[in-house]
């Protein structure tokens, strides 16, 4: 057991004692995306009659930073150490595949959740919200940042420099991000691209989210919960597959 | 006794270049033990499947008798790695460093024996410095700590002394030394052949993947090369034929093989009957960088 909780508290300080960097600037960042966007559209867009665009804005704003981040700690932290070499002394000494997995997944999971808060704090002060269904809001945070955790130890396995690791971020992640409902509900969309966004799984991780926060959402929780479980366990045995044969990490 | 090491026909291809051609190789206890070679040879990798981080092709390898791959969590906690290459990770001071090593070997409160490493290998005032801020020496040091960390009967240095200060390399042979009386197995890797004539007790030469030569160090000396005698006589004259069997000139010195101390006496006698003053007179050891020299160029037949 202590292997696996040093690398989980290892890895949490290695974002933690940057957290400038890896915490509070993409809380900044969400909020210029809050402040713009509210400021422009605020008048413009009703999503749901009862909820003004700056609330609906926010639940996929922080969703979107707790992906992102979750996605970065993981993969930036193993693409780091195997470019530096540093990663042997995560693989000399005895530590089990799945006690590797669960320590990368899980630290990811938590800078995730650090960032998340971190948005809803500061949007606090913008608008007022609501937490209609509580467990809802645990629920996706929790498996949205599993999943990009998850990803992103995929994402630095497979990754052999920086390079890799930006290509992956910049045409998968970012255009998953952005197209997935964070700043629209895809019932303004046309049909042929509402039937699009329903194949990708982030979606569903917002809508649902979102539904957390205001009870309404594009389709039912349940489906959302489904295909985001799905997501994840088809992630897992993926990852925990590739560290079992040692997949670039033990050539 | 259980081995420390052993390796039995061990083989590994990287992309179609055999780095390891069936390797065999026993380690006792205790040992310490030069592993040496050209850059190439396979040493390096013979230790990453030792250690894990690559794996085999074929072959099996077992520290202190549990096996890397069946049985990897016992042979990992027995072996204790310092690799060539300098890494350190920046986020964390060296006792950080050193405390989270332990962890992942599964220790808690290791901070008496990590203050006993960071005092053998001069280290404790720069405890709670950042890995950043500290000279490559110094990183290097913080290497060899880490690899100590959960006191491991069988350490492998691979390079240690590359591009080292003469300070660190005395810091560091004190305490390997140390380490080796107190009955740990060392396994050493070096271009320095002086190094490992001083401190290993037997070794090994790998060339292509093989070993080429396996003995006690004194018995390779002895096989491969010889003393000789190098003499310069008055006037820069000419050695009388029928002194020597085989001699070289190199210079204005004479070169002339020496294989007991009992034979410089009649050489001597010969030279004085021909009228011959010598001028300068010294008897050269045999060494290791001869004995290497000769194995990889016949491939290790004596």
């Amino acid at each position: 057991m202590t292997g696996f909780t040093t690398l989980l508290y290892k890895e949490l300080l290695r974002f933690w004692k940057v957290g400038f960097q890896t915490v509070a600037a993409p809380v900044l960042t969400a909020m210029l995306y809050l402040l713009i966007f509210s400021h422009v559209l605020e008048n413009r867009v009703q999503v749901y009659e009862t909820v003004s665009y700056t609330a609906f804005l926010v639940p996929g704003l922080i969703m979107m930073s707790m992906l992102q981040n979750a996605f970065a700690n993981s993969s930036s932290s193993l693409i780091q150490s195997k470019v530096m070499g540093s990663i042997v002394f995560v693989l000399l000494p005895p530590i089990s595949y799945t006690a590797f997995f669960a320590a990368y997944v899980i630290a990811a999971l938590m800078r995730g959740l650090a960032v998340g808060l971190g948005v809803l704090l500061v949007t606090l002060c913008f608008t007022s919200l609501e937490f209609v269904e509580p467990l809802w809001i645990m629920a996706f945070a929790i498996l949205g940042g599993a999943i990009m955790g998850t990803l992103g130890v995929l994402a630095g396995l497979w990754a052999e420099k920086f390079d890799h690791l930006a290509a992956f971020q910049n045409f998968l992640i970012m255009p998953l991000t952005f197209l997935s409902g964070v700043f629209y509900s895809i019932h303004s969309l046309p049909v042929f691209w509402q039937q699009v966004s329903r194949y990708n799984p982030i979606f569903y991780l917002i809508d649902g989210f979102r539904h957390g926060f205001f009870g309404l959402s594009d389709v039912s929780p349940w489906q959302s919960l489904a295909v985001a479980c799905s997501c994840q366990i088809v992630l897992s045995a993926i990852t925990l597959r590739l560290l079992h044969s040692g997949y670039r990490l033990r050539a | 006794m259980i081995p420390a090491i052993r390796v039995r026909q061990v083989t590994k291809s990287f992309s179609g270049l055999q780095a390891l051609a069936g390797i065999d190789l026993e380690i006792g206890q205790g040992e310490f033990f030069g592993l040496l070679g050209p850059n190439g040879a396979g040493k390096t990798t013979l230790i990453s499947a030792l250690a894990g981080l690559i794996r085999a092709d074929g072959g099996t390898l077992e520290v202190m008798g549990h096996d890397v791959r069946t049985d990897y969590r016992n042979a990992r906690r027995k072996l204790g790695v310092v690799p060539q290459e300098l890494v350190f990770d920046p986020f964390f001071t060296v006792r950080e460093t050193l405390r989270i090593q332990s962890g992942y070997f599964g220790i808690r409160n290791n901070d008496a024996w990590i203050d006993e490493i960071l005092s053998n290998l001069d280290l404790a005032d720069r405890a709670d410095a950042s890995m950043r801020a500290l000279s490559g020496g110094m990183k290097r040091r913080v290497l060899v700590a880490q690899a100590l960390v959960h006191r491991p009967p069988v350490i492998i240095l691979d390079e240690p002394t590359a591009g080292v200060d003469v300070e660190l390399r005395q810091t560091l042979w004190r305490f390997v030394r140390r380490l080796n009386e107190d009955g740990h197995t060392i396994v050493l890797t070096t271009h320095y052949l002086e190094e490992a004539e001083n401190f290993c007790a037997r070794i090994a030469m790998l060339k292509a993947g093989r070993v080429v030569a396996l003995d006690s160090t004194p018995n390779l000396l002895r096989r491969f090369s010889a003393h000789t005698v190098r003499l310069r006589l008055q006037g820069d004259a000419a050695l009388p034929a029928g002194v020597a069997g085989q001699v070289e000139r190199k210079g204005s010195y004479w070169s002339l093989p020496l294989d007991r101390y009992d034979d410089l006496e009649p050489i001597l006698a010969r030279v004085r009957a021909a009228g011959c003053l010598i001028e300068e007179l010294e008897i050269v050891k045999p060494d290791l960088e001869d004995v290497f020299v000769k194995v990889m160029n016949q491939g290790g037949q004596p």
